[in-house]
């Protein structure tokens, strides 16, 4: 029996620190959304009053032609994004995990993109590409460098993904390291006895051991790369010809300085559905991956 | 030409892979050179940049730090500094106390009872909320709740990065046994005590990784401040250069100089505690 009330005890404390918690949660999180999805069926501006609209904002998103572009923008990104970051960042962590010298010196040098902030890269990398690189271009004669890749309708969005990708590659990669840091070795002399080419080595060994860290990859630079917003702001403000308009970047801009509040409302929600389904199947195809290690 | 270097070098178990040593070593060159020619734009004086390469990355002709200083004086970096460190600290200080005080309950609770499970997953899939769709929302709310200041960015951080790092510290309580709590519990100290007499302590390892996530998001975060105090007047350090772009945006020479300046905090935290940060990130993004 004072077993029992100890117990009890117990639990008024357990709750006392998680119920100011869940409601600061609920306050912050929770509340907010469902907010956002009740002014996204409102035509309500930002300010002054609004009427109730249905689903109009819904349908009117799938014809408005600049959602529909920053959507196309934000996918194109993120699959070349993900897929480069991730390329790029297990040649570096199978590099940086080698026998070579200064090793931790280059991890920590290559680790820096990391820590510094997105917008003040963009700015740096904007001045880079507006009169580094025509520059270059000049002196050297070669056409196509001439202009800066920023002013370009049709390729701005890869000095985009240029800077996204030298930012993304230093935490990547240093995820792909613990992951081969947990192969042990003496897989790899079993395999060197039997006579196995590097190439087959990789693939054949690491590879399927390393798995998980590649799905955690996978996630999370797909997510980084959809919420994409510092690079936009500080690299093209959506443009030029809003062909560089991120999801976030549009909500932002025209949910709190256009007017739109009510629409963008819609458009967020539809985002955050494109997580969520995005996010449910990347768990679903990663359980399935480690059950079969 | 392999084997050469194997005989050449006597017992070591592998031999050191020079080529791509020197491969790696000239590949820094794709991070330093925008930094170097930051740093070298700071120095320089508008006289001195023409548009030849030369000009942009030439040695600037003296080292003067006229234009930090007038940087300094131009984005008021002094109060931006300040109110991004205490932004910073005091969300990494709460940030400790309430996600760990969470996740002690809810790594204790969730195998047993149903509504703690509940509340677990209940604040997890705040991991899939992305701030865009919760930032116009957020914008009426702390305004009418006056808390469009350093105060709502503050408590903004500490719910966003609550699913994420209450799920690595109830997952950390796995490896701390209920004996030793229990042990204590015989003694007479209460739960709360001993939550942080022998708990908190022990959670030494992930007290660190939380640190530096929590450190590294909210140093550089730039949309929650623009659109939380937006018009308010105080500016964090990455909103004092946003400021500044717009407002001089001509000047490169300042606007370099106000860069330089917005990095080097982060820059020697980094170098002071590199090993923490490179295990802090790789254990949060592993174990999350």
């Amino acid at each position: 029996m004072k077993k029992k009330r100890k117990m009890s005890k117990k639990q008024k404390t357990y709750l006392f620190i998680i119920i100011p918690v869940v409601l600061l949660f609920f306050m912050f999180n929770t509340w907010p959304m469902l907010n956002g999805f009740f002014y996204s069926f409102t035509n309500y501006k930002g300010y002054g009053s609004y009427e109730m609209v249905g689903f109009q904002n819904y349908i009117d998103l799938f014809s408005d032609t600049r959602v529909l572009k920053s959507y196309l923008f934000t996918f194109k990104y993120a699959i070349c994004g993900t897929i480069l970051v991730n390329v790029l960042s297990l040649l570096m962590a199978l590099a940086l995990n080698a026998k070579i010298r200064c090793k931790s010196a280059l991890r920590g040098i290559y680790f820096v993109p990391n820590i510094l902030g997105g917008l003040i890269i963009g700015y740096i990398f904007s001045y880079i590409f507006t009169y580094i690189i025509p520059a270059i271009g000049q002196t050297w004669n070669i056409e196509w460098l001439q202009n800066s890749i920023l002013s370009s309708p049709a390729y701005a969005w890869i000095g985009v993904l240029i800077v996204g990708v030298w930012q993304a590659v230093a935490m990547t990669t240093i995820i792909y390291i613990s992951g081969l840091q947990t192969v042990p070795g003496d897989v790899y002399e079993a395999s060197r006895i039997d006579g196995s080419s590097k190439w087959t080595e990789f693939w054949k060994i690491t590879f399927p051991l390393i798995i998980p860290f590649v799905s955690i990859n996978l996630v999370l630079t797909t997510k980084n790369f959809m919420m994409v917003f510092d690079q936009i702001l500080s690299l093209t403000g959506g443009g030029p010809a809003q062909s560089t308009d991120s999801i976030s970047y549009l909500i932002y801009n025209n949910g709190l300085d256009g007017g739109q509040f009510g629409f963008q409302s819609a458009n967020a929600f539809i985002f955050f559905l494109v997580i969520v389904i995005f996010s449910i199947v990347q768990q679903n195809i990663t359980s399935k991956k480690e059950e079969q290690l | 030409m392999e084997k050469a270097i194997r005989k050449s070098v006597k017992k070591p178990k592998e031999k050191t892979n020079w080529v791509l040593t020197i491969i790696l070593i000239l590949g820094t060159f794709t991070v330093f050179f925008p930094l170097y020619m930051a740093i070298n734009i700071a120095f320089k004086q508008p006289s001195e940049m023409t548009n030849s390469i030369e000009g942009a990355l030439g040695l600037p002709s003296s080292i003067n730090f006229s234009n930090f200083a007038e940087a300094m004086r131009v984005t008021d970096f002094w109060h931006s500094l300040g109110n991004s460190l205490f932004i910073t600290l005091a969300t990494i200080a709460l940030a400790l106390v309430v996600y760990s005080l969470a996740g002690y309950v809810l790594g204790r609770t969730i195998a047993k009872h149903k509504g703690f499970k509940w509340v677990y997953l209940y604040l997890i899939s705040g991991m899939f909320v992305p701030f865009a769709i919760l930032m116009m929302p957020l914008v009426k709310e702390t305004a009418m709740l006056h808390l469009g200041n350093q105060f709502g960015v503050i408590l903004l951080y500490l719910v966003f990065y609550m699913p994420m790092n209450v799920m690595l510290y109830a997952g950390y309580m796995k490896n701390i046994p209920t004996v030793i709590e229990e042990a204590s519990e015989v003694d007479g100290a209460s739960t709360w005590t001993t939550f942080w007499r022998v708990i908190f302590p022990m959670m030494k390892p992930m007290h660190a990784t939380v640190a530096v996530l929590t450190a590294l998001g909210t140093w550089n975060d730039v949309m929650t401040p623009l659109v939380i105090m937006s018009g308010t007047g105080i500016n964090t350090l990455p909103i004092a250069q946003l400021n500044f772009q717009t407002q001089f945006g001509t000047n490169y020479n300042l606007a370099f100089a106000s860069y330089i300046m917005s990095l080097i905090p982060i820059l020697l935290f980094y170098i002071i505690c590199q090993k923490q940060i490179i295990s802090g990130v790789a254990n949060g993004a592993v174990k999350g």
